[in-house]
């Protein structure tokens, strides 16, 4: 944190990368840009094993690699300082990062001491590469920045101190339940309490985001299934209710009726199926080409207008005539409308 | 030519109509699907003219013709504002015809009834239909015309009303007589009577009164709905038309009128429940008019209005990437399309994305604005539906509101007691910033207060939107 936070007021990029996600947050405040992986598998939660990075699936591996080599060329200097508990120091900047990078770039690598992050990590030397970079394997830093190890180490107890005593009375508190005093204890209350359980710290961004999505696709399906069940009853008891008022009909209705009835019917049926599909957008052209064919009464004063009757002739021709506007009008208009629909 | 011959063509000529309205689930099949209802007309009328028990064909045509003119100039000229009038205004002619119609089935019943037995055999067309009828078959023939006038006679009235309130001749606020709804029932059940009275005495008076009942119910109904509410009612009144014309063509026993009218009748009340669910109000209450008691006080609006000239929205426009435009009525009233349009091409020539939200009721017909931006040359590629926008705003850096209010009204969302509470609507205050453009500080057409003008990321733009917009393209170059 301190060395990001030392590295940006220096006025440098700084792009930082941790298997844990949840410091991705902490990283971001210093100021440095963190390195997202496009990994989904969240199992990959390094946080579970209390910050040390265990052995990464090879998917995650690939990604992570191919991440680097994509920054190689852009960045001047490299700090690595993954290390594995009881394993050897993970290889994650490959020998072909440092040849992408520019001469005169500096890699230091602080896991040398166990064969280090960098492929061309010599331990204890610092070594120039084919391309004028320079690899440093210094596995004495502490030593060699005496004054600012003692410095850290003196911060890291007295914070260790802190922890101890909450109630800041000097008094010490022997708070089994947190991780690091845990960690730290051998003993306690005469019972050996080495080695302490793997601490749990759950990433919190990581976890709303999984809250999320994990709905597992059983419960999927059953939302879905239960869905299905409600439209299923919802439209058997509509067709019931509908055959039944249909039967009731045709119960006292003459023949000649029930066979428009059953055209009237099938018709709205045919209707609605088909106008649930027109788009929102050609409502308006919709309304108008209805209007047009609704003008089909037109039909009924043609038939009428041969009666010898001179009422009727009159109004079946006034008939016609307005729905001799409609048709026309309400063709033309919708055909105007749908030509302007115009595709980018 | 025969009736069997005649019937064929219908079928053919229903398979159109199906196809036309199908057709109208894309834009591009939309093109086609129109001549495939042109033409199953021209095959429908046709046959009718030469099939039997027509007469007097010189004088369909010419009318026909007539009427083509007339609708053609119609056509031609109207504007695309004016859309929701002259749809409403040709229910209007439907619904008249289907009220002549009937009444002509009526006399020809009774010419029919009055004949002897051997004068009936020498009748064709439509009276020999009648004179085959059973005593029922007549009773169910007086029912079918009476609901189709009565129908029609709503739809005309309604329709007028409707025209006069969207044309501004008519005020648009609700407005019933003392009684309100209580004198539409009474109304209805005296229509009720008349038609049971016609229905026994098969005389003219009875169905007159029914008439003029029902003239008097569509106009008293359509008054006492609100503008806003229009895009319901004109929907309902395309319903209205095409149930008076299938009831039409059940007491003529055409099975063409019959399908039309179902389908039209269906197509209307699925654009009003439609239209009822994107207020979320049922559709009694929308007909009954007005908004719905309030269940509590509404929630108080904290901040103020923060005004902005065009300079603030021009430089806030330049640095955004993603602008959504939420346009409402107050776009069609100010006659702003082509600004807007011209804007959007500005901008998009400069490599902004800009989309356009449109809610299910803005403006006065349903898809009025799509049809308006269409109109002005607004691909309809970005013209997107409320569903598909809606999670997109908190990635929008600039949404525009011209001219719509209760459509994005975040109220209806946060506040319970809200009047419009449950009511989806655009959530434009998720973008980064809100510029609404508003003609003053006064509250839309439902009287609600709309705590988006108050929120702090929205700036308020007043000042009539074309004016707005003219100036605002000054300040953003061409290029």
């Amino acid at each position: 944190m301190a060395a990001i936070g030392t590295a940006t007021s220096l006025g440098a990029i700084t792009y930082a990368f941790d298997v844990r996600p949840e410091v991705a947050e902490q990283i971001e405040s210093m100021g440095a840009e963190f390195v997202y992986l496009d990994f989904e598998e969240q199992s990959e939660d390094g946080a579970a094993t209390g910050g040390y990075a265990s052995p990464s699936s090879p998917e995650f591996r690939e990604k992570q690699l191919a991440k680097f080599r994509e920054l190689a060329p852009e960045v001047d200097i490299v700090i690595t300082t993954a290390l594995i508990p009881g394993r050897d120091a993970p290889k994650l900047w490959l020998a072909d990062m440092v040849s992408a990078m520019k001469p005169g770039s500096v890699v230091v690598d602080l896991a040398a001491e166990r064969g280090g992050n960098c492929e061309l990590t010599t331990p204890d030397q610092k070594i120039i590469s084919d391309n004028d970079v320079i690899v440093i394997g210094y596995t004495d830093f502490p030593s060699r920045m005496s004054a600012q190890s003692s410095t850290l180490y003196a911060t890291n107890i007295r914070h260790m101190m802190a922890d101890l005593t909450p109630d800041k009375d000097g008094q010490i508190f022997h708070n089994m339940e947190d991780d690091v005093i845990r960690g730290a204890t051998v003993t306690h209350a005469g019972a050996v309490t080495f080695p302490p359980p793997a601490p749990k710290v759950q990433a919190i961004a990581a976890k709303s985001k999984e809250k999320v999505k994990e709905q597992t696709p059983e419960e999927i399906r059953a939302a879905e299934i239960a869905a299905f069940k409600q439209t299923t009853k919802h439209q058997v008891g509509l067709l019931a209710i509908g055959g039944l008022l249909l039967l009731a009909v045709g119960a006292y209705a003459p023949a000649s009726f029930m066979q428009h009835f059953i055209v009237f019917v099938l018709s709205v049926f045919v209707g609605f199926q088909v106008i649930w599909n027109v788009s929102h957008s050609l409502h308006t052209p919709l309304m108008a080409v209805t209007n047009a064919i609704s003008s089909i009464i037109i039909l009924g004063a043609i038939l009428q207008i041969g009666s010898p009757n001179v009422l009727v002739i009159v109004l079946s021709a006034v008939s016609v005539f307005f729905a001799g506007i409609n048709i026309f009008g309400g063709f033309l208009v919708t055909r105007r409308m749908l030509a302007m629909f115009q595709k980018s | 030519m025969d009736l069997g011959f005649t019937t064929a063509v219908y079928v053919i000529a229903a398979i159109l109509f199906i196809l036309s309205l199908g057709g109208l689930s894309g834009q591009e099949s939309a093109k086609r699907a129109v001549w495939f209802g042109i033409f199953g007309m021209a095959l429908a009328v046709l046959a009718t003219i030469v099939g039997p028990g027509t007469g007097l064909w010189q004088l369909t045509t010419a009318l026909i013709v007539a009427g083509g003119v007339i609708g053609y100039l119609l056509a031609s000229k109207v504007e695309m504002t004016q859309m929701p009038e002259l749809v409403a205004g040709m229910h209007a002619l439907v619904g008249l015809a289907a009220v002549f119609v009937g009444f002509n089935a009526h006399f020809e019943l009774v010419n029919v009834l009055g004949m002897d037995p051997s004068a009936k055999k020498a009748l064709e067309g439509f009276a020999a239909l009648l004179a085959k009828k059973s005593a029922v078959e007549i009773n169910i023939l007086r029912v079918e015309a009476s609901l189709g006038i009565w129908i029609g006679a709503v739809t005309f009235t309604g329709s007028v009303i409707a025209y006069g309130k969207l044309a501004g001749k008519v005020t648009s606020a609700a407005t019933k007589l003392p009684g309100g709804h209580i004198l539409n029932a009474i109304a209805a059940i005296s229509s009720l009577a008349c038609l049971v009275w016609y229905l026994n005495s098969g005389e003219l008076l009875p169905l007159g009164i029914l008439t003029v009942l029902a003239l008097f119910i569509g106009f008293h109904l359509i008054m006492g709905i609100g503008g806003a509410d229009m895009p319901v009612v004109v929907s309902m009144l395309n319903s209205y038309s095409g149930w008076a014309a299938a009831a039409i063509g059940f007491s003529l026993g055409n099975d063409l009128l019959i399908v039309v009218g179902a389908l039209v009748g269906s197509s209307g009340a699925i654009l009003s429940y439609i239209m009822c669910k994107a207020m979320n109000r049922s559709f009694i209450s929308v007909i009954l008019g007005g908004f719905g008691g309030t269940a509590g006080p509404q929630m108080e609006v904290e901040g103020e209005q923060i005004a902005i000239d065009a300079d603030g929205v021009a430089s806030a426009l330049q640095d955004a990437e993603s602008v959504v435009i939420i346009p409402g009525y107050g776009m069609a009233v100010a006659q702003a399309q082509q600004n807007v349009a011209e804007l959007t091409r500005r901008l998009r020539t400069k490599g902004k994305t800009v989309r356009f939200a449109i809610h299910p009721v803005a403006g006065r017909l349903p898809g009025h604005m799509n049809v308006l931006l269409a109109e002005a040359k607004v691909p309809y590629d970005i013209v997107l539906e409320m569903d598909e926008i809606n999670d997109d705003f908190p990635e929008t850096d600039v949404a525009i509101v011209i001219g719509s209010n209760d459509i994005v009204n975040p109220a209806a969302q946060d506040d319970p007691n809200s009047p419009i509470a449950g009511m989806p609507v655009l959530e434009c205050w998720k973008a980064k910033q809100v510029f609404v453009s508003k003609r003053g500080q006064g509250t839309g057409y439902s009287g609600i207060e709309n705590p988006l003008f108050f929120k702090e990321n929205t700036r308020m733009f007043y000042g009539d939107a074309k004016a707005s917009l003219d100036q605002l393209l000054t300040l953003i170059s061409n290029n």
